[in-house]
């Protein structure tokens, strides 16, 4: 129904819980435009007028950057530390984690679910 | 916790006053230095330095996108050749 920023169509929800259906408006930034466009943070989204759609979209046009643009900026990100050579960029290469933690044991949100090591055993 | 800024960057004295020298005198030889922890600073853009890593001097070269990091970013100290299959592990 209502298309916001691309592709995103949430709605029967609250408003500010639908906006955070869109990569890169989390609860804070939901909140902040429906304020920023006088919208009650109660109401649903199919209750929401046209216009008011509208201003939704202005808003987010003009102040944040979601979805793709945002996606790409942080790919941007990552690879300028890659093509740097520095001890983060190597981190991202590897697919380790880049701040610091542990990786002895745990780290599989960035390794990725556990190889089984073959002949393992005691 | 990050480093108050009235502070000012850290810079070991000595790489300031060898990465002047170099800039003055003959260019484009390799500045060893030992300081990792030194931040890279404008002034040193387009420099060539050896990083020591513990073992040996890393030539850098120091590029735009540098300034603020420290210099031991650019010098891995740990050599990793991941695991090989272990042969005599799958014995038992």
């Amino acid at each position: 129904m209502a298309r916001i920023a691309g592709v995103n169509i949430p709605t029967h929800k609250r408003v500010p819980i639908a906006l955070t259906y869109i990569h890169g408006i989390g609860p804070a930034a939901a909140r902040e435009i429906c304020t920023a466009t006088n919208i009650d943070v109660s109401r649903r989204v199919n209750e929401l007028s046209d216009a008011e759609v509208l201003a939704v979209r202005e808003f987010i046009d003009a102040n944040l950057t979601v979805e793709g643009d945002l996606r790409r900026e942080v790919q941007m990100n990552v690879k300028r530390l890659m093509d740097l050579g520095c001890y983060r960029g190597l981190r991202h290469r590897r697919n380790l984690p880049v701040r610091g933690q542990r990786t002895h044991t745990n780290a599989r949100t960035r390794k990725g679910p556990a190889k089984a090591i073959a002949g393992k055993k005691k | 916790m990050s480093r108050s800024v009235w502070k000012g960057p850290f810079v070991d004295s000595y790489v300031l006053k060898k990465a002047e020298k170099s800039r003055e005198s003959g260019k484009n030889e390799v500045i060893k230095i030992w300081s990792r922890r030194s931040t890279i600073l404008p002034q040193f853009v387009g420099l060539t330095f050896g990083v020591y890593n513990g073992h040996k001097h890393i030539p850098v070269n120091v590029s735009e996108d540098m300034i603020g990091q420290k210099f031991g970013e650019y010098a891995p100290t740990r050599t990793y050749y991941g695991h090989a299959a272990d042969k005599k592990a799958k014995r038992k």
